[in-house]
């Protein structure tokens, strides 16, 4: 996600240039552009080579930032003086080209094609990218324009990881587990997916449906295979927690074991935005958000109005006296992990959607993130968690309009340690939890 | 046919290699922290990364000699610990563990970011620093050694110095460890309320611990990165948690659990990826991809931490009655 939401315009008709804020936005995000000056990079180390050649009316350009990404892979280069640039890539696979508009000259655009190109091999071990480059001015949105835009896809980033942060709140305040396999509860929900509706061929949403009642499913086996009996062995929290960082890896491993390293795509993913004044969503994101939303309601209806609900909370609260008065504890830590357990899978399937893609560690990549959005509502508080959620989702898309994109997780985790300098036990925590 | 002697040989031959020993000795450092001290530290690969980078930054940026690339890494650390223990050390165990990850987190992601490639390599990382360690060398060039422990001089060299490290780390976490300082640092993991009742300042010892088992982390980063590059995606959270494997194998709250288990882990981990790689090759698993066998390493390893935690929470050399998991 790059900070510019550039529009090429071939005839200046709204040419839009706002300076001023984006002018900051868009030198951060050029800073690590003017670095390496090598027009080769890693073309000794790996068998496999992009090249190009970047020219404009047969011009060569210079100092032209291309970026290769895939695989697990990136790596990039500046065009040397005949326009010329080389990246080795490790293997034969199909890797996205970038090439940064900003490191063109004024007056330069991507004419067609984009300035992002996936690259194939051939049969040969050298395959040449160009970006056909024609006369034009970029248009910009303006500043208020995009953090609107990145406003909401926060608000969107932020509500799927709620969606997995209170099933991860629900289980810590019932069995006091800081759970890491969690991540693997999330991506779990999109291999299920991807299987039922692209190996399987169902209609996607007959697929995400079983998905998530697989998920509830998994979060159930996981507790009654793993969790339960070392609760009856009386083994302590955090040699549980160990537990769980060593399933959460084995499970991890064995998801690749099955699915491979790549990244493979959901059906409808990748739908073309839709245009709300500054606002571009896809069709995708507006039922993702619909759907968080929703569910989120139905937890919170579930939590205060219902019997279950209200039993949990007293779990929660105070396992032995909730005994005491007759609340069904394991039945009560049961539901919960299916519950949890279906959270996660449908917001790992969200998750897909947003980022795009599914791979094997795509539910440990934003473990974190869930784990501080937790914390920063207060550990084992479901409301806390949702706070905590969305205030992570906004502050890593936010983030983007000043820090480049690689460091946006960045920001949230900041937040988080700051957060727990000036309030230990949380936004909605309670001081006793601290301890 | 499965060659069973290049599987042992392979084996036999992480028994003293420099990442054994630098597992070694972040697994040393997580011991004082988690093991006598009770501090759920999981940013170790934090520390190991600013060992890395500040060698490496400091040797090629500033041109830096050895001794002072290894006080800039050992600096960087102590003042990461600081930073980390400042807010941390008064939270919840808990608090403490998601804490320290997320740090560790920061710290790889800032050495990845493309912001500061010039300085850090930025995903690809750095290499060619290895000049003045190999400048030290005393030892004549030429291959020494018999079976499968034949090196060059450097890789001797280093070997040596990786190891008398891990023998010092070791008699110095002993002796400390013997001391009126180490008692109080045990009375903290069994009652910080009682060390505190004590008149001790539980606060400036976790931040003293945290401190010398950062360093040894630091340390065991540079050891680390002396027969390879510096690549920042091999500083992810699984590296703490393959440390904390070894430690928990070992066992926590003792000296020599960290280097035997490191010893152990090594081994199993390469005699075992290298009989199912070549069992493989060999036809044995026809249901399986060589890539897929690789895979099966982690798996291991995740199954050996469950198993041990709950089977074993002591580790091998343990003492039940020294157990840092309170509950």
């Amino acid at each position: 996600m790059s900070n510019t939401h550039a529009v090429r315009n071939f005839t200046p008709r709204r040419v839009v240039l706002l300076l001023g804020l984006l002018l900051t936005a868009l030198t951060f995000s050029t800073l690590g552009a003017g670095a390496a000056h090598a027009d080769e990079i890693n073309t000794d180390q790996y068998d496999y080579v992009l090249s190009g050649n970047v020219q404009f009316d047969g011009e060569p350009i210079e100092d032209v930032l291309i970026s290769v990404e895939g695989s697990g892979y990136e790596a990039e280069v500046v065009t040397d003086a005949d326009g010329k640039w080389r990246i080795g890539v490790p293997e034969k696979e199909t890797y996205s080209v970038a090439l940064d508009e900003d490191t063109l000259p004024k007056g330069v655009v991507v004419a067609k094609g984009g300035a992002e190109i996936d690259a194939e091999f051939g049969l040969t071990k050298v395959k040449s990218v160009n970006f056909f480059l024609g006369e034009g001015e970029r248009s910009t949105v303006s500043f208020f324009d995009q953090f609107v835009n990145r406003f909401v896809n926060g608000l969107n980033f932020g509500l799927l990881l709620a969606l997995a942060a209170i099933g991860m709140s629900l289980i810590f305040g019932t069995t006091g587990l800081s759970n890491f396999a969690h991540a693997e509860m999330i991506t779990f929900g999109a291999l299920a997916t991807l299987t039922l509706s692209v190996t399987m061929g169902l209609p996607i949403w007959v697929a995400i449906i079983i998905a998530i009642l697989l998920s509830g499913v998994f979060g159930f086996g996981l507790d009654a295979a793993v969790w339960k009996p070392l609760r009856k062995k009386g083994v302590g929290l955090i040699p549980l927690m160990i537990v769980s960082i060593g399933l959460s890896l084995a499970l991890r491993y064995v998801f690749q074991l099955f699915y491979g390293g790549g990244t493979s795509q959901l059906p409808g993913s990748g739908m073309a935005d839709l245009k709300f004044g500054p606002i571009a969503l896809s069709p995708i994101d507006m039922w993702s958000m619909g759907i968080s939303v929703l569910v989120l309601l139905a937890v919170a209806f579930f939590l205060l109005r219902t019997r279950i609900g209200k039993a949990t909370r007293a779990v929660s609260d105070n396992p032995s006296l909730a005994s005491a008065s007759g609340i069904d504890v394991d039945g009560v830590i049961r539901i919960v992990w299916i519950v949890g357990g279906a959270l996660a899978g449908l917001s790992g399937i969200l998750w897909a959607y947003f980022r795009p893609g599914v791979s094997w560690d795509m539910g440990f990549q934003i473990l974190l993130l869930v784990f501080a959005a937790t914390t920063l509502g207060g550990l084992g508080t479901a409301f806390g968690a949702l706070v905590g959620s969305i205030i992570v989702g906004l502050f890593v898309e936010l983030s983007t309009l000043w820090l480049p994109s690689d460091l946006k997780y960045v920001g949230a985790l900041v937040v988080l340690i700051l957060v727990l300098l000036l309030r230990p036990q949380g936004i909605l925590g309670r001081k006793e939890r601290i301890g | 046919m499965i060659d069973w002697g290049a599987i042992f040989s392979n084996a036999a031959v992480e028994l003293i290699s420099p990442t054994t020993a630098a597992y070694a000795l972040a697994a040393l450092g997580l011991a004082v922290h988690f093991g006598y001290t009770g501090l759920l530290n999981f940013g170790q690969a934090g520390f190991m990364a600013l060992g890395a980078y500040g060698y490496a930054i400091s040797t090629l940026t500033f041109g830096f000699p050895v001794w002072a690339s290894v006080l800039v890494g050992i600096g960087a650390s102590v003042v990461f610990a600081l930073i980390l223990g400042i807010p941390t050390l008064r939270l919840r165990a808990d608090y403490l563990a998601i804490v320290t990850i997320a740090a560790a987190e920061i710290v790889r992601l800032l050495f990845t970011t493309n912001t500061f490639q010039p300085v850090t390599g930025s995903a690809n990382g750095l290499s060619g620093y290895k000049g003045g360690f190999a400048d030290l060398n005393p030892i004549p060039p030429g291959t020494y050694g018999f079976g499968p422990f034949e090196y060059n001089a450097y890789d001797w060299w280093l070997r040596i110095v990786a190891w008398t490290v891990v023998i010092l780390a070791c008699l110095f976490t002993w002796q400390i460890m013997r001391s009126p300082w180490g008692r109080v640092i045990k009375g903290i993991r069994e009652d910080e309320d009682a060390v505190r009742a004590l008149g001790k300042n539980v606060y400036a010892y976790k931040m003293q611990s945290l401190i010398l088992g950062g360093v040894f982390g630091t340390i065991a980063g540079m050891i680390f990165v002396l027969p390879r590059a510096v690549v920042p995606s091999n500083y992810q959270t699984s590296l703490t948690f393959f440390v904390y494997a070894i430690l928990l194998l070992g066992g926590a709250a003792t000296i020599l659990g960290p280097v035997i288990g490191s010893m152990i882990f090594w081994v199993l981990l390469s005699f075992f990826s290298g009989f199912i790689a070549r069992a493989v090759e060999a036809g044995w698993l026809p249901f399986m991809t060589s890539i897929q066998a690789g895979q099966l390493r982690f798996i291991l390893v995740g199954v050996a931490i469950m198993l041990i935690v709950i089977y074993r929470p002591q580790g091998i050399f343990g003492n039940k009655k020294e157990l840092a998991f309170v509950k």
